[in-house]
């Protein structure tokens, strides 16, 4: 396996207070995401699809990339990355509630489901897998620009890459393994980013792929690189050497973080029928918050009276994006009835 | 509706392959962001040579042969419209779109809903269909009701090598993923005219190809073309005047005109070569009998292919699936002894 990444050390040069952005971020999506649980146990919402345990290697993917300038393709599980990209606990309450002003969709789509044309975050469906060719193919128009001159190679205010994250059970979908082919052949500025939870819904790892996923890079002529995705210092260094590599030319990387998510796959699951309990809490000691911040507290970047200061913001401004969301309007329904076409121009 | 600008006058004969080639020659011409990616695009210029020459003169950069897998032709497309070009994508063979089907209809028809309008798609699906090639079941069908079903696809079907390079160019300039379906066995049969230089045909609106006042045909593609001459056939040999709606566009259907025409004849023949059942003429038949009832004056009737999977291979039997002028002036004739 290549791990072309483990003498980077990108990490080690984050500054203390990107270090507590990173934090606060996941701290956010932690409680953000708790509160939704919280929400649907009272009835007030019909769904929603979790990103705890997940929130270290998606902020750590985050702040690798140009922020909010390359072009991502999130799945539904990625709520930490997007806070990280800048989602508002606003937004997400607005499109959990199906709200007026629901930035993502216009409350057509179930929460989750990201698209920010400004941050550069494209929509997506349901469907598993389907982002992962289509972000090869924008990293393709990447690559076409700089070649045909409508792009300077290194012009940081536009997108330079395309990312998609997907689930370990979506690399078993055609449509991931078309897209790691083109990835290769055209040695695309991509990097897919698997978040390998062992789960795809109830369905264990072993029953997706006979081998590490890391080692079908090899096969398609990409990178491939295996992390621990729960260790938020070594997925940013996988991750950022994976985007200087796409930056300057040297193609696309498959990044296999093996992380867990400690709840249900979502709100209508029930994941006692398919885990042990024991096997829940035994990774509930490596929840990568608690491991981040205990870390952080032992660099002294982080102090207790930060992270209590960091909890009180943070709980007040998701009990004000809920109080906003729960007062706002539904959509306008004539709303939901048009906008299938865009302007015929040129 | 259609302009041919006044300096470039000349009007040629082509086919309306070389309709196509042209439109999409012009067109790489006018806009970098437009490449083109199908499997053998490139130095081969495509199976059916839609692509040829392109490649000797836009490069390896903008005329890109693709791996064989019709997912990513269709998702690369959708990626790189995300990303501000405007790709062509081809699919060898409409057979073959449909390991393409999730990208097209989950994914292209709705990215511009599902996001509020904030990521509109311009792209193109080129896929050459339909029978009579001697192509048996998996390089016949016509598979254009599937997507003619889905909003926010456009579903275009010229049937003329006029049509077939303004429409072309329409579909590469709308913001939309087009449906662009082209009649293999017309690409070479069909000959038109042609003017030199820039014209488009606007997606949406069907074309009068023949007037009449006795019954309305309404057909696409290859079958606006045998309608046509067996308009000419009733015309001649049993001097029934028949008009033929050439609807060019499936999605968005242009009603109005189906109705107009319908209004003027009373009487409606319904072409198409696929499956009978559920096939496109169903639709045009239930907007007739539902917004056209008053001016009916006999039974609406579809002419189509019979409900076998697809156009068997051999001669004989692709004969009998396939509509043709022959079968459609008996239909006609029927109708008009009704
Ligand atoms: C093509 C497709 N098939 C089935 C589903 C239903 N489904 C939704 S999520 C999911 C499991 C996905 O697991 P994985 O890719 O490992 O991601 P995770 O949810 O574990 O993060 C399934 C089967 C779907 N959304 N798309």
């Amino acid at each position: 396996m290549d791990s072309p990444v483990t003498q980077a050390q990108y990490a080690t040069q984050l500054s203390d207070d990107t270090l507590r952005d990173m934090y606060r971020a996941m701290l956010l999506s932690r409680r953000l995401d708790e509160r939704c649980w919280a929400l649907h146990r009272q009835g007030k919402i019909a769904f929603h699809v979790s990103a705890i345990g997940h929130e270290g290697l998606q902020v750590a993917a985050a702040f690798a990339l140009n922020r909010g300038i390359d072009f991502t393709y999130p799945y539904y599980r990625d709520l930490a990355f997007c806070i990280a990209l800048g989602l508002t606990p606003l937004d997400f309450m607005l499109s959990v509630f199906g709200k007026a002003g629901e930035p993502s969709s216009g409350g057509r789509q179930m929460p989750s489901h990201w698209s920010s044309r400004e941050k550069h975050i494209v929509s997506q469906s349901s469907v598993v897998a389907v982002q992962v060719p289509q972000a090869a193919g924008t990293a393709f128009a990447i690559n076409y620009k700089r070649k045909v001159g409508l792009l300077a190679a290194d012009d940081t205010t536009q997108p330079r890459l395309a990312y998609a994250s997907v689930g370990e059970g979506g690399t078993s979908q055609g449509e991931w393994h078309e897209a790691m082919n083109w990835a290769g052949i055209h040695k695309l500025p991509f990097i897919c980013m698997v978040e390998n939870n062992q789960y795809a819904i109830s369905v264990p790892f072993d029953k997706q792929s006979a081998v590490p996923l890391v080692e079908r890079a090899h096969g398609y002529g990409v990178i491939g690189v295996q992390v621990d995705g729960n260790d938020v210092f070594a997925t940013y260094d996988a991750v950022r050497a994976a985007a200087e590599r796409a930056y300057t030319g040297e193609g696309a990387t498959l990044i296999e973080a093996i992380t867990y998510r400690l709840v249900p796959h979502s709100s209508d699951d029930d994941d006692r029928s398919y885990r042990t309990r024991e096997e829940v809490q035994e990774w509930k000691q490596k929840d990568p918050l608690l491991r981040f911040q205990a870390e952080l507290l032992n660099q002294g970047v982080l102090t207790q009276a930060r992270i209590d200061a960091f909890e009180e913001a943070i709980q007040a401004s998701i009990t004000e994006a809920q109080q906003q969301a729960e007062a706002a309007p539904d959509p306008d329904i004539a709303s939901g009835l048009s906008g299938v076409y865009a302007e015929e121009t040129i | 509706m259609t302009t041919a600008t006044e300096t470039n006058t000349a009007v040629r004969t082509m086919t309306l392959i070389q309709a196509l080639t042209e439109a999409m020659d012009e067109e790489l011409a006018r806009d970098e962001r437009i490449f083109i990616t199908g499997e053998d695009v490139g130095p081969r210029g495509g199976v059916f040579r839609a692509t040829m020459g392109l490649y000797e003169k836009y490069g390896p950069e903008r005329i890109v042969d693709s791996p064989l897998g019709e997912i990513s032709i269709a998702a690369v497309g959708i990626g790189a419209a995300v990303a501000g070009l405007r790709p062509i994508c081809e699919m060898q063979f409409a057979d073959f779109i449909h390991p393409a089907f999730n990208q097209i209809v989950s994914e292209a028809a709705k990215m511009y809903y599902r996001s509020n309008g904030h990521w509109p798609l311009p792209m193109v699906i080129r896929a050459p269909y339909g029978g009579g090639i001697g192509g048996g079941l998996y390089h016949s069908q016509s598979v254009e009701a599937f997507f003619a079903h889905v909003p926010g696809l456009k579903v275009v079907i010229p049937s003329t090598p006029y049509d077939a390079k303004g429409l072309l160019k329409s579909a590469i300039r709308d913001n939309n993923p087009v449906m662009f379906f082209e009649p293999k066995k017309g690409y070479r049969a069909i000959k038109g005219e042609v003017p030199d230089g820039d014209y488009t045909v606007p997606i949406g609106p069907a074309r009068i190809a023949r007037e009449g006042t006795d019954l309305s045909v309404y057909a696409y593609g290859m079958m606006a073309h045998y309608s046509t001459i067996a308009a000419q056939m009733v015309a001649r040999n049993h001097d029934i005047d028949v008009e033929v709606v050439d609807i060019r566009t499936l999605l968005p259907l242009d009603k109005e005109t189906l109705l107009k025409s319908f209004k003027k004849t009373g009487k409606a023949l319904i072409v198409y070569e696929d499956n009978l059942t559920m096939g496109f003429g169903a639709e045009v038949a239930a907007i007739l009998a539902d917004e056209g009832f008053e001016y009916m004056d006999g039974p609406i009737k579809r002419l189509a292919g019979p409900d076998v999977p697809a156009v068997p291979y051999s001669h004989a039997l692709q004969e009998a699936f396939m509509p043709n002028p022959e079968k459609i002036a008996a239909a006609i004739r029927d109708i008009i002894a009704y």
